[in-house]
């Protein structure tokens, strides 16, 4: 059945609207789980949605001219494209989005946009320390790129094709069809660089909450950071869904989509909480090692 | 002063050498009318509960709030955590004695964080002076310089003090009476004239937006 272009968009903004307050719960969570792995209570799960609210009931904010102000923007739209062309459930029609008019390489350049936008807007906030954020958020990103990218390349190779629904569909059938048992190299250096996506532990240098001022968001405030704050939780969605997507057999229906996107963002919490920071450093020497070799490896299977 | 003459007087900054005066501000802080009273109300809640303290240790007390951060005393429960730059962070710890030379520093900070904004000063020094209350180069009272909103007595207080002191600013906030932002704006220049009267080498713009 052919739905039309209006109704498409109103399942869209349905589709984003759910991936948003997940992606908010999602990190209220996750941040009170760290807390109990440190012995404290920890915020509550709805701590997210407060702040957005505070940052957003500000009385005054501060302009740096234009390109400050399309920061953000540029870096809603990132999170908001990436995740409008994935199929965030497979065979939904409420969650299909408009995969059928992208592939994987334009949801992964949408996954670099936002960063790129956010660094001509910080640049222009005129705060040493957002320049030094965005160089070494770029650096780490470009790091990580590597093994995630030679992954996608295997996992390309392995379906024949770059159309994430047509990939999902070649894994439905049980879990020996996922990609995770048919190619589990490619895999292991997706979730590597997953770690340093979602800049969690060892690879949060970039934002450094408390130590260097804050990364590239440093000149941020008000309604622009509570712009950000909302994009980070659609960011982390669509990331999410994509994984789910393309090394888990993707998902049928929402509660499956829950789980498995919940347990691929637990990985997070395993790694960041067992091991300390990396410096931005040592963290592109990490991801340009082992996990691109693995990559490299999981290519070379998937190419035999 | 300028909500009754209608248009403010722009700042002299005569403190900048003339070269700089361009680069910075010269439009004095203006007051910023609360939104319907629900609205206001909502939004006042949500400040409450989500209390950004700017990471400034400007005296000895800071080391109190170290603590808050660990399990024993876990300040993140209340929705409250650490911020490294005042244009995000909605609480500023005044942590004991200010020496003028951190009052400049105090000043530009304050004046940089995004209303509303609040003030806690802790400990003896802050109210009185302290043990510091005949020193040459510190201040006395710091709510001569900028608003306070709330202050927490002791010399050091406890962390548990500093807790208890968060829940009184909370009420306060929820309250609606926690209009520093306003205060300073409407008392600007007595702020300013207490200001340029301990620090004497005024080397900064008269307002940093």
């Amino acid at each position: 059945m052919e739905t039309g272009i209006l109704v498409r968009v109103g399942y869209a903004l349905v589709s984003l609207f759910v991936i948003t307050n997940y992606g908010l719960l999602l990190i209220g969570s996750m941040a009170r789980i760290s807390a109990k792995v440190q012995g404290r209570v920890g915020q509550p799960v709805w701590q997210p949605y407060i702040d957005i609210v505070k940052s957003t009931a500000k009385r005054n904010s501060i302009g740096h001219g234009v390109m400050f102000y399309l920061g953000p923007v540029f870096r809603l739209a990132g999170g908001v494209g990436t995740y409008m062309f994935i199929p965030a459930v497979y065979g939904s029609v409420l969650f299909r989005n408009f995969s059928d008019s992208g592939d994987l390489l334009l949801v992964m350049y949408f996954i670099f946009f936002g960063q790129l936008g956010m660094a001509l807007g910080a640049s222009e906030g005129g705060h040493p320390y957002s320049a030094i954020g965005v160089s070494r958020g770029l650096a780490q990103m470009t790091a990580f790129e590597v093994p995630f990218a030679l992954s996608v390349i295997a996992v390309a190779i392995q379906y024949r094709t770059l159309d994430i629904t047509a990939i999902v569909a070649a894994q439905q059938g049980g879990f020996w069809n996922w990609t995770v048992a048919t190619n589990p190299l490619a895999v292991a250096a997706a979730l590597i660089a997953f770690l340093g996506m979602s800049m969690h532990n060892p690879f949060s240098i970039v934002i450094a909450p408390q130590e260097i001022p804050i990364g590239p968001p440093t000149e941020y405030q008000s309604n622009l950071l509570g712009m950000l704050q909302t994009n980070r939780a659609i960011f982390n969605g669509a990331k999410l869904v994509l994984y789910m997507n393309l090394y888990f057999g993707g998902a049928t229906d929402v509660v499956t989509m829950v789980v498995k996107t919940f347990l691929i963002y637990f990985i997070n919490v395993f790694v960041g909480q067992a091991f300390p920071r990396f410096r931005v450093d040592q963290s592109i020497r990490f991801f340009l090692g082992v996990p691109t070799l693995i990559g490299i490896a999981s290519v070379i299977i998937a190419a035999i | 002063m300028s909500d009754k003459k209608g248009k403010p007087v722009p700042l002299a900054n005569e403190g900048l050498p003339p070269g700089e005066r361009g680069l910075f501000c010269d439009a004095p802080p203006r007051e910023y009318a609360p939104a319907a009273k629900i609205v206001e109300d909502f939004w006042n809640w949500a400040r409450s509960q989500s209390l950004w303290i700017l990471g400034f240790g400007t005296g000895c007390g800071a080391i109190e709030l170290r603590p808050l951060m660990t399990s024993r005393y876990d300040m993140y429960r209340f929705g409250i955590q650490p911020r490294p730059t005042p244009r995000q962070s909605s609480v500023f710890v005044i942590g004991g004695y200010a020496s003028v030379k951190t009052l400049k520093r105090i000043v530009r900070s304050y004046e940089q964080m995004m209303g509303p904004k609040f003030v806690v000063a802790l400990g003896s020094c802050t109210i009185n002076g302290g043990m510091y209350w005949d020193s040459y180069n510190t201040i006395k009272r710091i709510d001569q310089y900028i608003p306070v909103d709330v202050y927490i007595a002791g010399c050091m207080p406890r962390p548990e003090a500093l807790l208890a002191g968060f829940q009184e600013l909370k009420r306060i906030i929820r309250a609606g009476k926690a209009e520093g932002q306003n205060l300073y704006a409407r008392d600007f220049e007595r702020y300013k004239a207490n200001q340029k009267r301990v620090i004497k080498d005024w080397n900064m713009p008269d307002y940093n937006w």
